[in-house]
C-alpha cells in the first residue's frame, strides 16, 4: 500500500504519459467539466475491473469539443486503441460552430450516461406550477427570464422546446447564458431570473433545502425519489437528457467495433461502473448497436431543427 | 457542539504527525504544478485529485487543501523571480515583485508573498468558518446589475494606476477589449472576430496572453538588447529577509488584501484576478512611496498576493454553504467531495458537521504548512537570479513554452504565444505598459456580457442600471475616482497634494 501511494504520488507529480496505452480516452475539454470526469471514470473502471491493462486521458478543450473531434477524426483514423467520450453539448456546438467535422466522422460505440433536466423558480416566486409559467410566457414571452448554461446548450435548447410546444414564438424567448452552472444557480437564488433550468444533480440540494421550488423534469417518466411532474404531464410534450456517450475513431474494421463494444458493455456491467454512477448522480442511460445509431440520428435531427427555431442556426 | 467545539475537534485530528505529513505532500505537489506557467489552480487540483484518492477521508481533504492552497501560491514564485505569472491571478504580483527581484529584493519579496498569503489564508479561512453564511447573503444581492458596475468601478481605478502616460495606458486597455472581443460570444452563441479558425472560437486565453506578454516580450527585450544590457542581476543587495521598514509597509497591505479579496472571492462572477486589480489599485493610492510603484514597490505585492489567496478561501464561501461551484476549481473540488460521499449544499453544515469543520482546519493547517515550506526555500530560490542572463532567459523561454504546450497541447496555442510575445516587443520598445492589455481581456468580457444580461432581463430599460441601491453606489464611487483628481487638477491643488506626499518621505 505504501509503495502503491509514492508510485501514485510520483506519477501524479511529474504526469508522465502511459507507456503503452491499451487505450487512450480523449475528454474534448478542460479537466474537471463532465467530459473529463466522465472519461477519468472510464479510466479507473476499465483498469480496476481489469478490461484493459492502461487507459490513458488526453485532454483537448475548446469550442464545445469540436476542436477536439476534428483532432481525433485526422489523427486517429484507424486506430483501435482510441477512445473518445462525447454528449449532446456536441450535438448543438458541431451546428453553431458549423464545424467540418461531426459525429459521422467518427464511430459512435454507445451511449453511457444522462442527466434530466430540471425546470425551478425561486421558492418566494408566485409560479406554482409549469402551467402558470405558460400563462407569463404567452401573455409576455420577454418578461420571463430564463437563467441557464451556455447558449445553444441543453438548457437553452429546453427553454426554446418549452416555448414552441407551448405555442409561443422560440425567438421571443428571453433566455440569459450564465458561464457555469453556480453562476446561473446564483442568480436564480437571488431572484434575478424570473426561472432556472439546470441539470436535476445541480439543483438537487437546493430543491431539498426549499430553496427552490421545482416545477418540473425532463424526463419521459417521473424521476423515482423526486417530487415533481414531468413536462409531459404538464401537457408539454417534451423530453430531453443531456447524455454523454463514448465513440471509436473512424475508419476501424468491423471486428475492431466490435470488440470496442464489448468492452464497453463489460465496462457498462460491472460493479465499479455502476459505484461510480451512484456517487457522480448520474443515470445509466445505456444504448448500444443499431438502437443507439438510431436514436443518435433522431437527437441531431430534432436539435438542428430547434437550433433554428431559436435562431442560433441559419 | 457549538462552532469553536467543531473547528477544535478537526484541527486536534488534522495535526496528527501523519496528517501534517499528507499536508506537506499536499502544498509541495501543488506548489510544483502550480509554479507552471499556463497552469492554474484548476488543472492543478484537477490532475492531483486522483492522488488523494488512496487515502482515508481525512488524510485526503488534508492532502487536498494543501494542494489546493500550493497551487493557488505557486504562481506568484515565478511572478517575482522570473516575470512569468503562473496562474491570471499572479499577474499583478509580477509587476512589482520581479522590479524588486532585479533591485536584488527578492528575497523580501518572495518573503511578503509568501506570509502574505498565510495571512491573508488564515483570516479568511477563520472569516469562512463563522462569517460565511452572512456573506453569501450579500454575495446573492448581487446581480448583473451590480456587477456591470463593479466592472465600471474596476476599470476606472485600475487604469489610473498602471503606466504614468494615460494615453498609453489607454491604448494598451484597448488593445486588451478588443482582442477580448474574439470568440464564441456566450450570450448569443454566435462567432465573433475568429476569420474562421476553430482554434479562434474560445477566445483568447488569459495565461496563454499573460505568459506572452510578461515572459516572451522580454526575453526578446532583453535579447535585442544584446551586449548593451545591463550586467548580471545582483540577487541579494541588502537582506535576504524583511527588514523593519518591509514589514511595517507590507502588514496593512496584507490585511487591505484580505478585506477586498475575500468578499470579491464568495461573489459568484468576482473572481480571483479582480481582487488583485482593485489591491494593487488601492495600495497604489495610498502609499507613502507613489514614486517607488512600477519600480518595485513592496506594498504592490504583498496587497494583491494577500487578495488571492484570501479569494481563495472565499470561493469556497458559495460552494460549502450554498453548493454553488463559482469557479472552475470550485466545480473540480465539487466532484472530489463526491467520492468521499459529501454532497456540498445549503444543508451541508447541518448534516456533515464533522467533515465540514475538518475541511476547514485541513485549509489552516495546509496554510500553516505553506508557509514553513516556502519560508526557508527563499533564499534558495534568489539564487535562481545568479545564472547568467543567456541561460536565465533560455530557461524562461522553455519553461513558458512547456507550462502553455502542458496546458493546452495544440500547434496554434503555440503560435499565439510567439505572435502576442511580439506584440508585447514591440509595446515595450515603444514604452507602451503590458499590464493593461491583460486587465482588458480579463475585464472586458464580464462587464460587456453584465450589461448585457442586465438589459436583456429588464428588456432593454437603461434605468434598472442606477435603480439598484447597490449599483448606484459602486456607479458613483467610479465617477468620483474620475472627476476628483480632475477637479483637484484644476484648481492647481493636485500639485500641492503630490508635494504633500513627497515631503512625507
Amino acid at each position: 500500500m505504501k509503495h502503491f501511494l509514492l508510485t501514485t504520488i510520483l506519477a501524479g507529480a511529474v504526469a508522465l504519459p502511459a507507456y503503452a496505452a491499451d487505450y487512450s480516452v480523449m475528454a474534448p475539454a478542460a479537466p474537471g467539466g463532465g467530459w473529463d470526469q466522465t472519461a477519468r471514470s472510464l479510466q479507473t473502471v476499465l483498469q480496476q475491473e481489469k478490461i484493459s491493462k492502461k487507459v490513458q486521458v488526453i485532454n483537448v478543450p475548446g469550442a464545445g469539443g469540436t476542436i477536439g473531434i476534428a483532432q481525433f477524426a485526422s489523427q486517429q483514423k484507424g486506430n483501435p486503441n482510441a477512445l473518445m467520450v462525447t454528449g449532446y453539448v456536441m450535438v448543438g456546438a458541431i451546428l453553431t460552430n458549423k464545424s467540418p467535422v461531426t459525429l459521422k466522422d467518427v464511430t459512435p460505440i454507445a451511449r453511457l450516461t444522462g442527466e434530466y433536466e430540471a425546470i425551478v423558480v425561486p421558492a418566494s416566486s408566485d409560479i406554482k406550477s409549469v402551467a402558470d409559467l405558460v400563462a407569463k410566457l404567452k401573455a409576455n414571452p420577454g418578461s420571463v427570464s430564463w437563467g441557464g448554461g451556455s447558449a445553444g446548450g441543453t438548457d437553452h435548447i429546453t427553454a426554446g422546446l418549452i416555448a414552441k410546444t407551448a405555442g409561443v414564438d422560440p425567438t421571443k424567448v428571453n433566455y440569459i447564458a450564465f458561464s457555469g452552472g453556480g453562476e446561473a444557480l446564483a442568480a436564480i437564488l437571488g431572484g434575478q431570473v424570473t426561472a432556472g433550468i439546470s441539470s436535476y444533480g445541480e439543483m438537487e440540494s437546493q430543491v431539498k433545502a426549499g430553496t427552490l421550488r421545482l416545477i418540473a423534469v425532463s424526463s419521459d417518466k417521473r424521476i423515482e425519489g423526486v417530487d415533481a411532474p414531468t413536462l409531459k404531464e404538464s401537457g408539454l410534450d417534451v423530453v430531453i437528457q443531456n447524455w454523454r456517450m463514448v465513440a471509436a475513431a473512424p475508419g476501424i474494421t468491423a471486428e475492431q467495433k466490435a470488440a470496442i463494444s464489448a468492452d464497453i458493455e463489460k465496462l457498462e456491467k460491472s460493479k465499479g461502473w455502476q459505484e461510480t454512477l451512484k456517487t457522480k448522480g448520474w443515470s445509466d442511460t445505456y444504448l448500444s448497436g443499431p438502437a443507439f445509431d438510431e436514436q443518435l440520428a433522431k437527437d441531431i435531427a430534432s436539435t438542428e431543427t430547434i437550433l433554428k427555431d431559436i435562431g442560433l442556426v441559419k | 457542539m457549538t462552532t469553536f467545539d467543531f473547528l477544535m475537534q478537526g484541527l486536534v485530528s488534522a495535526a496528527e504527525p501523519m496528517n501534517l505529513f499528507y499536508a506537506l505532500i499536499g502544498v509541495t505537489l501543488g506548489t510544483m504544478v502550480g509554479v507552471l506557467p499556463g497552469i492554474g489552480p484548476a488543472t492543478t487540483v484537477a490532475l492531483l485529485l486522483p492522488v488523494t484518492y488512496q487515502l482515508d477521508p481525512t488524510g485526503s481533504l488534508i492532502m487536498f487543501a494543501g494542494i489546493y492552497y500550493g497551487g493557488m501560491y505557486g504562481g506568484s514564485t515565478t511572478s517575482i523571480l522570473l516575470n512569468t505569472p503562473g496562474e491570471s491571478a499572479s499577474i499583478v504580483t509580477a509587476l512589482e515583485g520581479n522590479k524588486m527581484a532585479r533591485k536584488g529584493r527578492g528575497g523580501p519579496a518572495l518573503a511578503t508573498a509568501a506570509i502574505g498569503s498565510f495571512v491573508a489564508g488564515l483570516i479568511a479561512t477563520l472569516a469562512l468558518a463563522f462569517i460565511a453564511p452572512y456573506i453569501v447573503k450579500l454575495a446573492l444581492v448581487f446581480g448583473p446589475r451590480e456587477y456591470f458596475a463593479l466592472m465600471v468601478l474596476a476599470f476606472v481605478t485600475v487604469s489610473s494606476a498602471f503606466g504614468n502616460s494615460s494615453l498609453r495606458g489607454l491604448t494598451s486597455l484597448f488593445i486588451g477589449l478588443a482582442l477580448s472581443l474574439v470568440g464564441i460570444d456566450q450570450l448569443t452563441g454566435q462567432n465573433r472576430l475568429s476569420f474562421g479558425v476553430p482554434d479562434l472560437l474560445d477566445g483568447i486565453e488569459v495565461t496563454t496572453m499573460a505568459v506572452a506578454m510578461f515572459a516572451i516580450g522580454e526575453t526578446l527585450y532583453i535579447a535585442a538588447q544584446g551586449a548593451q544590457a545591463p550586467d548580471r542581476i545582483e540577487a541579494v543587495k541588502g537582506s535576504v529577509w524583511m527588514t523593519a521598514k518591509d514589514w511595517s509597509r507590507s502588514w496593512k497591505a496584507w490585511l487591505r488584501g484580505t478585506v477586498i479579496g475575500f468578499p470579491i472571492g464568495a461573489m459568484p462572477a468576482g473572481g480571483a484576478e479582480i481582487g488583485t486589480f482593485l489591491s494593487y489599485a488601492t495600495e497604489k493610492k495610498l502609499t507613502k512611496h507613489p514614486e517607488e510603484f512600477g519600480d518595485g514597490a513592496i506594498e504592490g505585492v504583498a496587497g494583491p498576493e494577500a487578495a488571492n489567496n484570501a479569494s481563495a478561501a472565499g470561493t469556497l464561501v458559495p460552494l460549502l454553504t450554498l453548493g454553488l461551484p463559482t469557479s472552475a476549481t470550485a466545480a473540480i473540488m465539487l466532484a472530489g467531495f463526491q467520492q468521499y460521499g459529501l454532497q456540498p449544499g445549503p444543508l451541508l453544515f447541518a448534516t456533515n458537521p464533522q467533515l465540514v469543520w475538518g475541511l476547514i482546519a485541513s485549509l489552516l493547517i495546509a496554510n500553516f504548512m505553506l508557509l514553513v515550506l516556502n519560508l526557508p526555500l527563499v533564499g534558495l530560490w534568489v539564487k535562481l537570479l545568479t545564472i547568467p542572463k543567456p541561460w536565465l532567459y533560455g530557461g524562461i523561454l522553455m519553461f513558458a513554452t512547456l507550462g502553455t504546450i502542458g496546458a493546452n497541447p495544440s500547434v496554434f496555442e503555440l503560435g499565439m504565444l510567439l505572435v502576442f510575445g511580439l506584440l508585447a516587443y514591440i509595446m515595450r520598445v515603444f514604452d507602451y505598459p503590458i499590464a493593461p492589455v491583460i486587465v482588458g481581456l480579463i475585464l472586458g468580457p464580464l462587464a460587456e456580457q453584465q450589461l448585457r444580461r442586465a438589459l436583456a432581463i429588464s428588456q432593454g430599460d437603461v434605468t434598472v442600471l442606477v435603480t439598484s441601491p447597490i449599483a448606484a453606489v459602486l456607479l458613483l464611487l467610479a465617477a468620483l475616482a474620475l472627476i476628483l483628481p480632475l477637479i483637484l487638477r484644476a484648481r492647481g491643488q493636485g500639485n500641492a497634494l503630490s508635494q504633500l506626499a513627497a515631503s512625507e518621505d
